[in-house]
């Protein structure tokens, strides 16, 4: 459409908030905490999780929940925005950044490679390329304003990658693997867009 | 790629680029009043590529300063169906669905595009046994499934041998049940489709429905046992599809089988429906 359409009677009223710069375009903010998921919410106690980041040719560096508490952990004040328009803004989080465990797991000499998978307790996967979640843009988080993350949002880890729209913040986080070539994830193979930057809108598969 | 023009790839598959989900300019053709806080845009797409039931548009409002809103809206119509239908819900604090409830009317025009979603849908190809969990709006995606199931039937001529389905579907009060009228008719013409309403806030005298929140008790009486791994779609605000999805993997259901989608905030008591 070339002309933009004009609905009539419509003014609509997120132009004029102080925060309506930090809106991507065609979202709105929420100040709830909506959930967005496709199936029954996984419950993984912390005894049994792991977190493992596997190489593109097998071998995978592996925390318990205890190593994985032992890292070193970063507060994260950021932004996020769902696919399906809503936007919260200032959350705070606290997790380990990918940055660290991607150097732990070079120095247990696990194989980089361009692209990664993460796949989460109950099947679900998204993929991203590794300078998404290199250079202190992403996260394995374990809290949520201060408190564990419930299972509901994701506990008792998810992954944080708030530049990207937020079902890239796979909930439930066990595995990142890295791929030598960029596979579809769980959303990406039903029509979502295969990176989803918010600020190009790129929602649906072909968005440009 | 989830429409019903193309296919829909396997995770895991390698990443391709597809043309993009056009804007469509769609006519209002008829408002219908469902409850007294929803109604149906019944909508001529032109071009519109088809869908498959479950799916959803986004639909876009532009100010005449040029400030756009967008919001989701799942189709309540069947594939079937020459027009798309949209029930919208009117939200009092709503930057679009106010528009859509009390602005829009017939004539007018509506930007939309889609179909969008590929994993909650449901067609009669897929089989069943069908288990359908709604609560308050959530019926409106669902309502797409049982009437492509009802226009898949007719083409059929044998109401007898239908995909076997059950809906249990919750709401405040009477008459805040969408789709009535035509869900008794489903109901009553069709051997194979059973259809429970719980009202959590009021009922009328003489109700004979469930009179409480959905609870295990009540997903252990209607749903089929979990051995006939029945196929679930359960659709409605954040707590019920919580409490829904969670009481149907404790009764023994596969979490495979339950798909879900999610509306709304978490947290706060279960006092919606």
């Amino acid at each position: 459409m070339t002309e933009p359409f004009i609905s009539r009677g419509f003014r609509g009223r997120g132009r004029h908030g102080a925060t309506a710069a930090r809106l991507p375009p065609g979202q709105y903010e929420t100040p709830d905490f909506p959930v967005l998921s496709a199936g029954p919410t996984p419950r993984t106690p912390v005894a049994t999780w792991d977190f493992l980041l596997r190489g593109a040719d097998g071998p995978a560096a592996r925390w318990t929940w205890d190593e994985f508490q032992a890292l070193p952990h970063e507060t994260v004040n950021t932004d996020i925005h769902c696919v399906t328009k809503w936007s919260k803004l200032d959350t705070i989080w606290e997790g380990v950044s990918l940055d660290t465990l991607l150097a732990e797991a070079a120095a247990r000499g696990v194989k980089s490679a361009p692209y990664v998978l993460a796949v989460s307790d109950g099947g679900y996967t998204t993929n991203l390329p590794l300078a998404d979640v290199a250079g202190g843009r992403a996260w394995v988080a374990v809290k949520y304003q201060g408190v564990p993350l419930t299972p509901e949002h994701g506990g008792p880890a998810r992954l944080l990658v708030p530049h990207l729209y937020f079902w890239k913040s796979a909930k439930w986080v066990r595995q990142l693997r890295f791929m030598e070539h960029d596979t579809a994830g769980f959303w990406e193979s039903f029509g979502y867009h295969n990176y989803g930057d918010p600020w190009r809108e790129q929602r649906y598969s072909g968005d440009a | 790629m989830s429409s019903g023009t193309a296919a829909t790839r396997e995770p895991g598959s390698a990443t391709v680029r597809s043309a993009a989900i056009a804007w469509r300019l769609a006519t209002v053709v008829d408002v219908v009043t469902e409850t007294p806080r929803a109604r149906t845009l019944v909508l001529d797409v032109p071009g519109w590529p088809g869908h498959r039931a479950g799916q959803h548009v986004d639909v876009r409002l532009t100010a005449e300063d040029g400030y756009q809103a967008e919001r989701s809206y799942s189709i309540a119509s069947a594939p079937e169906d020459a027009r798309i239908a949209l029930t919208v819900q009117r939200l009092d604090d709503g930057e679009v669905s106010p528009y859509l409830s009390d602005v829009l009317r017939g004539g007018d025009r509506l930007e939309l595009r889609g179909p969008i979603g590929g994993y909650f849908v449901w067609g009669v190809a897929l089989g069943g046994p069908l288990f359908l969990v709604a609560g308050g709006s959530g019926i409106v995606p669902l309502m797409a499934m049982l009437r492509h199931r009802a226009a898949a039937l007719t083409a059929n001529g044998d109401a007898r041998h239908g995909v076997p389905a059950r809906l249990l579907y919750s709401s405040r009060r009477w008459e805040d049940v969408f789709y009535r009228a035509e869900l008794a008719r489903l109901a009553e013409d069709d051997g194979t489709l059973e259809v429970a309403l719980a009202l959590t806030h009021e009922a009328p005298p003489g109700w004979t429905g469930f009179r409480r929140l959905i609870d295990g008790r009540m997903l252990a009486e209607v749903a089929w046992p979990p051995a006939e791994r029945p196929k679930v779609f359960v659709c409605g605000p954040t707590p019920l599809v919580e409490a829904v999805a969670t009481a149907l993997v404790e009764l023994g259901h596969d979490p495979a089988l339950v798909k879900t989608e999610r509306f709304g905030p978490t947290g706060g008591s279960r006092s919606a429906a």
